[in-house]
């Protein structure tokens, strides 16, 4: 099936991708051939964790095969080219999010270490009692729980902007929490468990104009958007690898260069030094200050290769294939009777929440498992979130590049055996 | 009968769409709650003993149709039953669930509990069933601290 995309991406007007081949895109994916319980593989599961292409496997197998070797150390051979390739990826990644220097990217395990990293080490020292550090209902716990810790060590206090009934950010009441205490707003770019995607550029121009630095949190905007870090204007952007069809266990966190290197160290060990001695131990320079230790060289490489891939199949032709499924499937999913869609944000990447009547969500699971299907149920680590819906729970299709509208068929026919299995 | 015909019985079915005992009971004798931070569910179990004999029991919360289903059946079951039976049993539903060398012999039968045997071909969903036992074992215990299936 060749889709030539016409569905514009909100936001950019003018824009017209080029044609999009989704069965040349599912090729490259090779856990797609899978089948489950006898059934064709239907991965719907995206917001959790992205599959990954050949390009990227290949490129950490021959790095473990063939380059392996410590970083930064040797004069040998192996060690220099590791060295290069991991910088390399490094100046990939800062490509892909549009920042000025590569210094300005630290690799770190996932999101929730690069949120953690500004926790601890820009706010935990900023920080005094009385301050406020504002983010919004809408967060997933990773960018919850480290603001939470930093206020119990320096008695600030966490406010959140809420949302409204459709999952959307409530900017009026943002500009109103934003106060003389405010020292840093925390956000979303894309909601895990709605989809919506916030204005962060107008979140970030309004905390500008009080001199309050932003981190947005791009965990679920990477795989499906164009990031442009200089074009937002964002102090800290946060990426983990695994949910844009990287490796798991690496992540980025983008940082203006003056706030990093104004930072005091996150964890010290090798590597994030220039000279140690007990009478005192100089730091090594941004980004290396804030990689003690051996990084993961390889899952490094592979991120490095998947920005190479997201980039070469261009993500302003992927987020206009999403914004098409996503037309697709809401408009399937509301037809099937007693299903109820949580989140239907105006501006919306392709995730979609639901309920099926009153069947808990972990039954729907199941019963599209048996059918090859896989969604995430439960909460998804955005408890607030359910809360604010008065729900415990959601079934959640989450949609990647490589989804088709056929899997979306798949999708509705399941969910209908759900309500004939419910009776 | 296929998996899912196995997994969703007429029986679990039936008890999930009108649990039984689900109320509050007080004043309780034992009373605990149970969490299950996969889904998020949680129950609350009470009791109230006669001696050794569980006089009343009851449960609050709501879950999937498993988690629900299981809790309304062993409230039924374990009524008049001592605390002795109650705990034998718990040890015989978790072998059903699991297959480790079968549910033994001796002591009380599972009786309609056998329903629960589908649950076996979905590790995923064993929890949801013996959430509300391992709640149960706490409200004897009166413990105060909540019951969580990790
Ligand atoms: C919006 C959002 N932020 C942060 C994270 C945390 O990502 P990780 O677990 O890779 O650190 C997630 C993961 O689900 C997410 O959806």
């Amino acid at each position: 099936m060749r889709t030539t995309v016409i569905i514009a991406q909100p936001g950019s007007a003018q824009h017209r991708p080029d044609s999009f081949d989704v069965e040349q895109v599912r090729r490259d994916f090779p856990i797609l051939q899978r089948t489950i319980n006898g059934k064709p593989l239907v991965y719907l599961d995206n917001a959790a964790t992205g599959q990954k292409p050949q390009a990227v496997i290949d490129t950490i197998s021959r790095y473990y095969a063939a380059e392996n070797a410590n970083i930064h150390r040797g004069v040998h051979r192996l060690s220099v080219d590791a060295t290069a390739a991991y910088e390399g990826a490094r100046a990939k990644v800062q490509r892909f999010m549009g920042a000025g220097r590569p210094e300005e990217i630290i690799f770190v395990r996932s999101a929730t270490e690069a949120i953690n990293l500004v926790a601890q080490a820009y706010a935990r020292p900023t920080l005094e009692p009385g301050d406020e550090v504002l983010i919004s209902t809408m967060e997933h716990h990773s960018n919850i729980v480290p603001w939470q810790i930093v206020c119990e060590q320096t008695g600030s206090v966490l406010r959140v902007v809420p949302i409204n009934d459709a999952g959307e950010y409530m900017f009026e009441e943002y500009e109103q929490l934003l106060s003389s205490r405010t020292r840093l707003v925390a956000v979303t770019h894309v909601s895990n468990a709605l989809g919506t995607i916030n204005p962060v550029r107008r979140i970030i121009e309004v905390a500008h104009q009080r001199d309050i630095p932003v981190l947005v949190d791009g965990a679920q905007a990477a795989p499906h958007l164009a990031i442009d870090v200089k074009e937002l204007d964002c102090d800290f952007y946060a990426i983990s690898g695994h949910k844009m069809f990287g490796p798991s266990g690496i992540g980025a966190l983008y940082g203006k260069y003056e706030l990093l290197d104004d930072m005091p160290p996150y964890q010290g060990g090798g590597e994030m030094i220039l000279s140690v001695s007990f009478e005192g131990t100089v730091y090594n320079h941004v980004p290396h200050k804030f990689e003690a230790g051996t990084p993961n060289i390889a899952g490094a490489i592979g991120l490095g290769a998947t920005v190479d891939y997201l980039q070469q199949i261009g993500l302003d032709n992927i987020a206009a294939y999403e914004h098409e499924l996503l037309v697709y499937a809401t408009e399937a999913l509301s037809g099937v009777p007693d299903v109820r869609l949580i989140g239907t944000a105006k501006h919306k990447a392709a995730v979609l929440s639901f309920l099926v009547g009153d069947i808990h969500p972990h039954d729907v699971g199941t019963i599209l498992d048996m059918e090859g299907i896989a969604v995430r149920t439960g909460h998804h680590c955005a408890q607030p979130v359910m809360q604010r819906f008065g729900l415990t729970a959601t079934a959640r299709a989450s949609l990647a590049l490589y989804n088709t509208t056929a899997e979306i068929d798949a999708l509705v026919a399941g969910v209908r055996k759900v309500r004939k299995v419910f009776g | 009968m296929s998996a899912l015909t196995d997994l969703y019985q007429q029986l679990i079915l039936d008890h999930n769409r009108s649990p039984r005992n689900r109320r509050k009971l007080e004043p309780a004798d034992g009373r605990a709650e149970g969490y299950n931070p996969l889904c998020g569910d949680r129950v609350t179990v009470y009791l109230s003993l006669d001696g050794d004999v569980v006089r009343d029991i009851a449960f609050e919360g709501s879950g999937c149709a498993i988690s629900t289903a299981a809790a309304s059946m062993m409230t039924q079951r374990l009524k008049g039953k001592s605390v002795s039976e109650a705990k034998s049993l718990f040890e015989k539903f978790r072998r059903l669930l699991t297959d480790e060398h079968g549910v033994g012999d001796g002591g009380p039968e599972l009786g309609k509990l056998e329903a629960f045997g589908g649950v076996r071909r979905f590790p995923a969903r064993v929890k949801c069933a013996t959430l509300v036992w391992h709640t149960l074992n706490a409200a004897l215990e009166n413990r105060e601290d909540i019951v969580s299936t990790e």
